[in-house]
């Protein structure tokens, strides 16, 4: 219709005030949408920041602990009248009479009831485990005077970090006016010290603060990932292998990819009743158990592992198989030699990713009974034990102040793992990647 | 559609010339393959010459892929793919439930449109083969085996210094050769090139070429290509398909200074394609 060969007027589209405008308009637009996504990522890493902020700044005091140094009386009299050095004689012996005697000694002048059981309170029970220890280890400390460092309660940690103020009326405090002369005289003698608390790292659960630690959790949690990982790594990368590369396309197959997919959306805590139904009622399973949680986490962490495993060697390209194929490689010999090879650091992202979120886990194992407040370290699959957010989510539970630090501390500890895991997979990806 | 149609009634005999000079090879007789509900070849009948380069010409889609796929039964592996017809390997029915498909894909060798090296060492890429049918035993006879498939190859003098590099590092047409010693490796006795050299540029394909030349003494060939200079170069003997058809067969001087069928002429002179 337009004479296009008619050179004798202009182009008139490109250089129109209607087109600058457009031109205008579309740079304008491009600058809000990457304005936008700037703004998308600084709220991110805001609301990040925050989260760890509140977690860092509330739990870091919680690694280092207030101890007080005591002149301690190994009183043979009180240990063990007979001399017989038996270990039973020796472990029964009543050692926190030791450790309020000698905090009396310091002292002296505390002589009603009531004082000397606020005085008594300043120590931990967990003194008296601590002095029985050391006898236990070494008897011929019986009859000697040693300093020894014990640890203060919880309240007394509490007021030297500065958690519980002062300047509140002393019924509104923890810690009342006699106690706090005491602390301030301890202070001032040079008495009371402060170092990494490495109770919080080596010991078990505990109903006092100053002496709970995450350790058994640390071990329950590993004990349980060891069952999850050598369950669900070989069946999910199995599974996805057979349906990637050996399974004919029809409606079943179809059904079940989508029975994964949607398995990878169901709500953690559902197989953790499924756990209860089936491995604790069913199979008669013990409750508690490592063994359990770790079987309830691997099902959990199947349909992850698979989708990301298929994905991995769907990423695979044809051409590879087509070559091994094309030399007379068996299907078996093609995916082990090649694809799956190939697909390994996919492979390995997802389970770490899915060990990472196991990790993380605590609705399904409250069903199975790894809730319980248990103490001991677990020494084996099947022995009671609580993992890592189980104990987060029980101290977040308690009252007491020093808790509040502690779950802080345990949270962290919990990140620290998760991020070496993923640090893990982003290192072996890197390691094993190949190009084509 | 229509033109389809008219083509399935107008079939020509497309009858070979009676007698190849050389010895019959592989033969496929009313050979149709079926993509689900879509015929991809309409009835294929084509013999291949012992020690002899074929090679298949014709417009994209035309199933000259297919077919060559259909020879060592690379088909099997895409679903909803169905051969009907008769393809034999000296004689021996290649679909027959006795046939070992592993095995024949051993003795009916695949190069590829695009270099397909796998990312492993130059000397892996050869040695696979032999490693997986058990051709070579002691790490000797494995070197032996390697060098002289590179060297058939043309390829040993390149690489032989850097034999642990991956295979990936060389450049296109080095790859070419490299996937074709892989094949060789495993001492096939026909060889399916499809596009080999498609994706190289021209000095590495007069290389190829020069290459197919010499593997015709002791391999039987059968080479698709789009290029219908390399067919009229490298080729004993041409076969021209459209749509799903063969139009003709013949030696490739004739097919080319000679074409019987007027699309065949059509196609060699450029007019479409």
């Amino acid at each position: 219709m337009t004479d296009f060969a008619a050179n004798d007027r202009p182009m008139p589209v490109y250089q129109s005030d209607a087109f600058a405008r457009r031109l205008r308009r579309r740079y304008a637009a491009e600058r809000r949408f990457r304005l936008y996504g700037i703004a998308a990522i600084g709220v991110a890493l805001g609301m990040l920041a925050i989260l760890l902020g509140s977690i860092v700044s509330k739990g870091y005091t919680a690694f280092w602990q207030h101890d007080v140094v005591l002149e301690i009386n190994f009183d043979p009299q009180e240990i063990d009248p007979a001399g017989t050095r038996d270990p039973a004689v020796l472990g029964g012996a009543n050692y926190q009479a030791l450790a309020r005697e000698a905090l009396r000694e310091r002292f002296p002048e505390v002589d009603s009831r009531s004082d000397r059981r606020a005085l008594n309170d300043l120590l931990s029970v967990g003194a008296a485990y601590e002095l029985r220890s050391m006898v236990l280890e070494n008897p011929d400390l019986i009859g000697t005077r040693q300093a020894v460092r014990l640890p203060l309660s919880d309240d007394a940690d509490q007021l030297l970090k500065g958690n519980i103020r002062r300047e509140v009326g002393q019924t509104e405090r923890r810690v009342d006016d006699r106690q706090i002369g005491w602390i301030d005289a301890l202070e001032a003698d040079g008495a009371v010290v402060s170092g990494f608390n490495w109770r919080l790292m080596a010991n078990g659960d505990s109903r006092e603060p100053e002496l709970a630690g995450i350790y058994a959790a640390a071990i329950g949690s590993a004990l349980t990932l060891m069952i999850t990982l050598a369950m669900a790594v070989p069946i999910g990368v199995s599974a996805a292998v057979y349906l990637e590369e050996f399974a004919p396309k029809n409606r079943w197959t179809d059904l079940i990819e989508v029975n994964i997919n949607n398995l990878a959306a169901v709500p953690s805590i559902v197989f953790g009743l499924l756990g209860l139904a089936v491995f604790l009622n069913l199979f008669g399973l013990p409750r508690s158990a490592p063994v359990v949680g770790g079987i309830v986490l691997a099902l959990m962490s199947l349909p992850t592992i698979i989708i990301t495993t298929r994905a991995a060697l769907k990423a695979v390209p044809p051409s590879i198989r087509e070559a091994a194929l094309g030399i007379g490689a068996s299907r078996l010999q093609v995916v082990g030699h090649h694809v799956l090879p190939l697909a390994m650091p996919g492979v390995l992202t997802g389970t770490i990713i899915a060990m990472a979120q196991a990790l993380g886990e605590t609705a399904p194992l409250l069903m199975i009974g790894m809730v319980a407040f248990i103490v001991d370290i677990p020494g084996g699959f099947t022995d009671a034990a609580t993992v890592l957010p189980v104990t987060i989510f029980m101290w977040a539970d308690s009252p007491e102040r020093a808790f509040v630090e502690r779950t802080s501390a345990a949270i962290m500890v919990l990140l620290a793992f998760l991020i070496a895991m993923n640090a893990l997979a982003i290192i072996l990806r890197k390691k094993f990647e190949r190009r084509w | 559609m229509a033109v389809q149609t008219q083509m399935q009634s107008s079939r020509p005999g497309a009858s070979e010339p009676a007698a190849s000079r050389a010895g019959l090879k592989m033969d496929a007789r009313d050979v149709k393959v079926f993509y689900g509900s879509k015929q991809a070849l309409r009835g294929i009948d084509l013999s291949v010459g012992e020690c002899q380069v074929t090679a298949l010409i014709g417009p994209s889609g035309c199933g000259k892929s297919t077919f060559l796929r259909c020879l060592n039964r690379m088909n099997d592996t895409i679903e909803n793919c169905r051969v009907e017809g008769l393809i034999t390997l000296d004689g021996q029915d290649v679909y027959d439930r006795s046939i070992d498909v592993v095995q024949l894909r051993a003795r009916v060798g695949m190069v590829f449109q695009k270099p397909n090296p796998f990312p492993k060492s130059i000397y892996d890429n050869v040695s696979y083969g032999p490693r997986i049918h058990g051709l070579a035993a002691g790490r000797d006879e494995m070197d032996e085996v390697v060098q002289k498939s590179l060297q058939r190859a043309g390829l040993w003098n390149e690489v032989k210094d850097r034999l642990r590099e991956p295979g990936t590092g060389l450049s296109g047409g080095q790859q070419q050769r490299l996937c074709i010693a892989r094949a060789i490796a495993v001492s096939p006795e026909v060889i399916l090139m499809d596009e080999p050299c498609s994706a190289l540029d021209p000095i590495a394909t007069a290389h190829i070429e020069e290459l197919i030349d010499e593997l015709r003494e002791n391999y039987t060939i059968v080479i698709v290509t789009h290029n219908m200079q390399q067919a009229a170069r490298v080729s004993q003997r041409t076969a021209f398909f459209h749509l799903g058809e063969m139009v003709e067969v013949g030696d490739t001087e004739e097919i080319f200074t000679n074409p019987r069928d007027e699309r065949t002429q059509g196609y060699i002179t450029g007019r479409y394609g």
